[in-house]
């Protein structure tokens, strides 16, 4: 995993820093997610759910991805929507 | 975007929509007045929408945009729909908005394209009206789509009775323009799409022209078996072409070819071309912001050990941007990425998320009940066939009713606050809602009622949607007449609901994982690597599981290396406790706070825990059939990979190998396909191809299932001289071992279906895809947490799609090959997102637990037990009292399904939310017409 990547007390003190900085700026989260399909929206309500700020940036004009264009799924032909 | 780990800055440019969302409702009054024609997106261009539209029905968030095709933005002309919009929501002034977002970590969940079949003149897409993809398909299937679920040509709008599928449209192809992977999911699509077709048409004719079927996925097996069992339905394994349109009919001849019949032609009234997956469009521009490797099909770049990272530290990918994948895959890879990501910024939690403050709840029970009714036009869908404002003067004449208003969409976000506020204001001591099912917005509207200050419990919801205007829609006066009947009874059950307390449980924060394999302790390193603790329970003397036996994967992962080195960062964890030679003795308690009892190493343990995780693996098939355990030369493939990493030179220097597939599965008894096989053959292939070129392998399949890009790997074997022979089940191959001149070896008689003869293949080995069978354990451990288990003996998912690592009893999770048989990589995608989940529950506090819950009145209890045999939770024991033995319902596992208090012959237990007072009143106003005032209760 990642945690080998910079010592967890760096990046503790170096975010810790930033979050008393911008903690009230509008424009601070944990976490982006970039695409709203159901990976997207199923990645950001687990982060959320877990206690993370997350902004999911879509670029169309609602979440749902190509999901939503499905009638129902397979195998228990279950409504897609 | 710049930056790196804990502080990446991101430059959003955001589209104008033209619609301040915060005013807009979604009425769509300025869609029906909009002039512009223009093709709809969202129904793959088939038919128009408007230029200021909802993207679609249920779309979120639920307000509309204009797009390009727009008078006013392209001309400067019109503006009807700024006269019409009665909130004053278009605004034509809004420009591209930038916005800088600081985030620790980000998520590439980018998705698919659907592969574009125009690209290729040959697949006669867009130059033959009646040949669609299978995307189109899925839009003329659906009630929302152009024709409303008919499915009907584009050129003369006639309903097709003869339609074709060709499969592998962009797939499994190395021509310019197509991708040489297996999308994986397009199989199993058209088969949907086929039953879908004979549900909506039962004269329809269906056929479906076929490479190899890949019905890899759990439960797969069985949907081919039951699409192939239609009547009217014929699956054709050809290679087809479009070859032309017909001019006056607009049919579609496609041209194919069989071994038994040789080139045919065939005309149909439509046919749908089985796209398969191409990366999201903008895999470039994403791999270059976001400077991320790409692989050679423009997916993400990825490592098998940890598919879910990406080669930059603190950017992570989900879903099918991995590779073409489906959407279980999608979703516990999601959950995964975000379990990795709570590794690396576990410092930060809970920093910045805001809790929701509720006011103080009002105490109404002394108060006379004064109900407000709310009916809902959702949009068009209710008020389009039920008479709204009729209903609205109906539901204020009922008695306790003292307010009633219309609305557009009650789930819009200014709706709930109209219903906070008028509560407020009206003093509304109960809530109706006239709309959908509960089923989905139940919790929206009851956090409606805590906002005004009321208990919850005070709502009810009149479902006039899917049990009125969506059944009734040609019946208008009737809908109206029973959409008032609806309500009414739901304002009788109203009059009686009671406020009903939910109270919080603490929830233990160490988890539980059974099962020490890779599955297993992915799972548990991911737990423990954002602070808690993880009791890990292997039945083995050592870690490692199945993957022991496995050597190398077709990505050519060393599995051995990977596998010492995973189990040291287990044991080298200070918050992972691992207990070897176990065995789970009893398991009692709830969601957040379980205790197990194991037996391990002679001692008997207890743990306490607030999550369970089931990794328990699978096992392997002990062939009975083709001399396995008789002859020496005989293997299974996993047996086969084991002896040439330790270099076995009888194998190694074998002049002629032989390998069979679907050895015990695809059969009456395993009737599922074990997933693994085709690529683990590959595998071992080209292992020996590499060692000794000169080996003559044969490879005996049914359909080769190498999905995804594996497909590449059974292509490079192909052309490296394997040779690939399919056989079917009602002919399976022979063998046989015989001795001639002196070498010993196994005749294998298989049928050749290309040149129409027997062919005998004498082979120095013979190595066999043993099936993945469930663990010998899967029984005793799915009774010990009270989970299920699908009809081949895996674990059965709360949901195949949406949640695939959860169980349907709270707090019990799974992963691994214990849920279906799955490669490495997959199920190491599932361990992470197994810890995703268990994260979104031990890293909070308290689970709150439901009001709707039975309770006894002991003095009426009997100690009959019909109610504790009745209770699927155990949720239901008796205790002893001075007056004896009665029962006691633990509110916490009690779901209140309300299956016990319909058994009572005392009536001692009552179903708090559903009591008899309730319902009986309820179902009484279903059959009053003329309700008395001061009926109901005052």
């Amino acid at each position: 995993m990642g945690n080998d990547v910079l010592p967890k007390e760096v990046i503790q003190q170096f975010s810790d820093n930033l979050i008393s900085k911008k903690r009230e700026g509008k424009n601070f989260g944990d976490v982006m997610v970039v695409g709203g399909g159901v990976s997207g929206i199923q990645a950001s309500l687990d982060l959320a759910t877990a206690g993370f700020k997350v902004y999911l940036v879509e670029k169309g004009p609602s979440i749902g991805g190509h999901m939503a264009q499905l009638d129902k799924t397979f195998p228990t032909n279950d409504c897609s929507m | 975007m710049e930056g790196t780990l804990g502080d990446f800055r991101v430059s959003l440019k955001t589209r104008p929509r033209y619609i301040i969302e915060d005013k807009c409702t979604g009425c769509t009054t300025c869609v029906t007045y909009c002039p512009v024609q223009y093709p709809d997106a969202f129904n793959q261009e088939i038919s128009d929408n408007k230029a200021v539209h909802v993207f679609f029905s249920q779309a979120i968030p639920l307000v509309a945009y204009i797009d390009d095709s727009c008078l006013k933005l392209k001309e400067n002309k019109c503006d009807i729909c700024s006269g019409v919009c009665q909130t004053g929501a278009i605004d034509f002034r809004q420009t591209v908005q930038k916005t800088d977002i600081n985030v620790g970590a980000i998520i590439l969940s980018s998705g698919i394209t659907p592969f574009d079949p125009s690209v290729k003149d040959e697949y006669g897409y867009k130059r033959m009206k009646n040949v669609v993809t299978s995307m189109d398909y899925e839009r003329l299937l659906s009630s929302t789509g152009p024709f409303e679920g008919q499915v009907l040509r584009s050129s003369d709008k006639a309903r097709p009775k003869k339609i074709a599928w060709i499969q592998c449209v962009g797939s499994r192809r190395v021509t310019p323009g197509d991708n040489s992977y297996c999308s994986g999911v397009c199989c199993t699509y058209t088969q949907k799409q086929v039953i879908l077709t004979k549900h909506h048409y039962e004269d329809a004719e269906c056929t479906i022209f076929h490479n190899d079927i890949r019905s890899f996925g759990k439960d797969f097996e069985r949907y081919f078996q039951r699409a192939e069992a239609l009547p009217g339905v014929e699956f054709i394994r050809s290679y087809a072409s479009v070859e032309r349109e017909i001019p006056d009919s607009g049919n579609v001849v496609v041209r194919y070819a069989t071994t038994d019949a040789g080139v045919k032609s065939q005309e149909f009234d439509m046919v749908v071309l089985s796209v398969g997956l191409n990366p999201p469009k903008a895999y470039k521009e994403i791999s270059q912001i976001f400077g991320i490797a790409l692989n050679s099909h423009g997916f993400c770049q990825t490592e098998s050990t940890n598919p879910i990272q990406t080669n930059r530290p603190g950017i992570f990918v989900s879903g099918a941007f991995q590779g073409p994948t489906d959407i279980p895959e999608s979703v516990f890879t999601a959950s995964g990425a975000s379990s990795q990501i709570g590794e690396l910024l576990d410092y930060r939690r809970g920093k910045l998320a805001r809790e929701r403050i509720y006011p103080m709840e009002r105490d109404v029970s002394g108060e006379v009940p004064r109900i407000g009714v709310f009916v809902c036009h959702c949009g068009a869908n209710i008020s389009s066939v039920v008479n709204v404002p009729s209903t609205v003067d109906y539901v204020r004449t009922l008695p306790n009713v003292v307010y009633a208003k219309e609305q557009i969409f009650s789930c819009a976000t200014n709706s709930a606050k109209e219903i906070t506020d008028l509560a407020k204001q009206k003093g509304l001591n109960r809530v109706v809602i006239a709309a959908c099912s509960p089923r989905t917005l139940e919790p929206l509207f009851r956090d409606t009622l805590r906002e005004a200050g009321l208990n919850q419990y005070y709502l009810d919801m009149a479902n006039i949607r899917e049990q009125c205007s969506w059944v009734h829609a040609k019946q208008k006066d009737e809908a109206t007449q029973k959409a008032k009947d609806i309500v009414r009874m739901s304002v009788a059950r109203a009059s009686f609901l009671e406020p009903l307390l939910e109270f919080d449980l603490p929830v233990n924060k160490a988890a539980l994982v059974v099962g020490g394999g890779i599955a297993g302790m992915t799972c548990a390193l991911s737990i423990a690597g954002q602070g808690h603790e993880v009791h890990l329970v292997e039945k083995a003397k050592d870690l490692g599981g199945m993957a022991r036996r496995i050597h190398s994967t077709l990505e050519g992962l060393d599995v051995q290396t990977y596998l010492d080195n995973l189990i040291q960062q287990v044991y080298r964890n200070p918050l992972i406790h691992v207990s070897h030679e176990a065995a789970i003795k009893r398991v009692e308690g709830y969601l957040g706070n379980f205790t197990t009892t194991i037996e391990t190493e002679g001692r008997v343990k207890q743990i306490q825990h607030g999550a369970s995780v089931l990794a328990i693996g699978a096992d392997v098939y002990t062939p009975t059939e083709y001399l396995y355990g008789e002859n020496e030369r005989v293997f299974t493939h996993i047996d086969l990979g084991q002896q040439l990493a330790l270099g076995n030179q009888t194998i190694l220097g074998a002049e002629s190998l032989v390998m069979i597939q679907c050895v015990g599965c695809r059969n009456e008894d395993n009737n599922y396909c074990s997933r693994v096989c085709c690529g683990h053959a590959v595998k071992n292939s080209l292992k020996l191809k590499e060692k000794n070129p000169d080996m003559r392998i044969y490879i005996l399949f049914r359909d080769m299932r190498t999905y995804g890009f594996r497909e590449d790997a059974y292509r490079q074997a192909a052309e490296l001289g394997v040779q690939f022979i399919r056989y079917t089940p009602e002919d399976p191959p022979v063998a046989q071992a015989v001795t001639e001149g002196g070498r010993e070896m196994i005749r294998v008689v298989v049928a050749d279906p290309i040149l129409g003869q027997r062919l005998e293949l004498d082979a120095d080995i013979l190595s066999l895809a043993a099936a993945v069978i469930p663990s010998a354990s899967v029984h005793e451990i799915a009774a010990h947490f009270k989970v299920t288990l699908s009809p081949d003996n895996f674990f059965k998912e709360a949901h195949v799609k949406l949640k695939p690592v959860e169980f349907a009893t709270d707090g019990v999770f799974l992963c691994g090959t214990a849920h279906y048989p799955k490669h490495i990589p997959e199920s190491i995608n599932q361990a992470y997102g197994a810890a995703g989940r268990v994260l979104t529950l031990l890293s909070r506090d308290t689970v709150v637990a439901s009001g709707s819950v039975a309770r006894v009145t002991e003095n009426d209890c009997v100690s009959c037990g019909a109610c504790i045999t009745a209770c699927t939770y155990d949720a239901i024991e008796f205790y002893d009292t001075p007056k004896g033995k009665k029962a006691r319902v633990n509110p916490i596992l009690c779901k209140g399904d309300g299956l016990c208090n319909a058994k009572c012959p005392t009536n001692a237990i009552i179903l708090k939310h559903f009591t008899d007072d309730a319902l009986l009143h309820q179902i009484d106003a279903a059959i009053t017409k003329e309700v008395r005032t001061n009926e109901y209760r005052s």
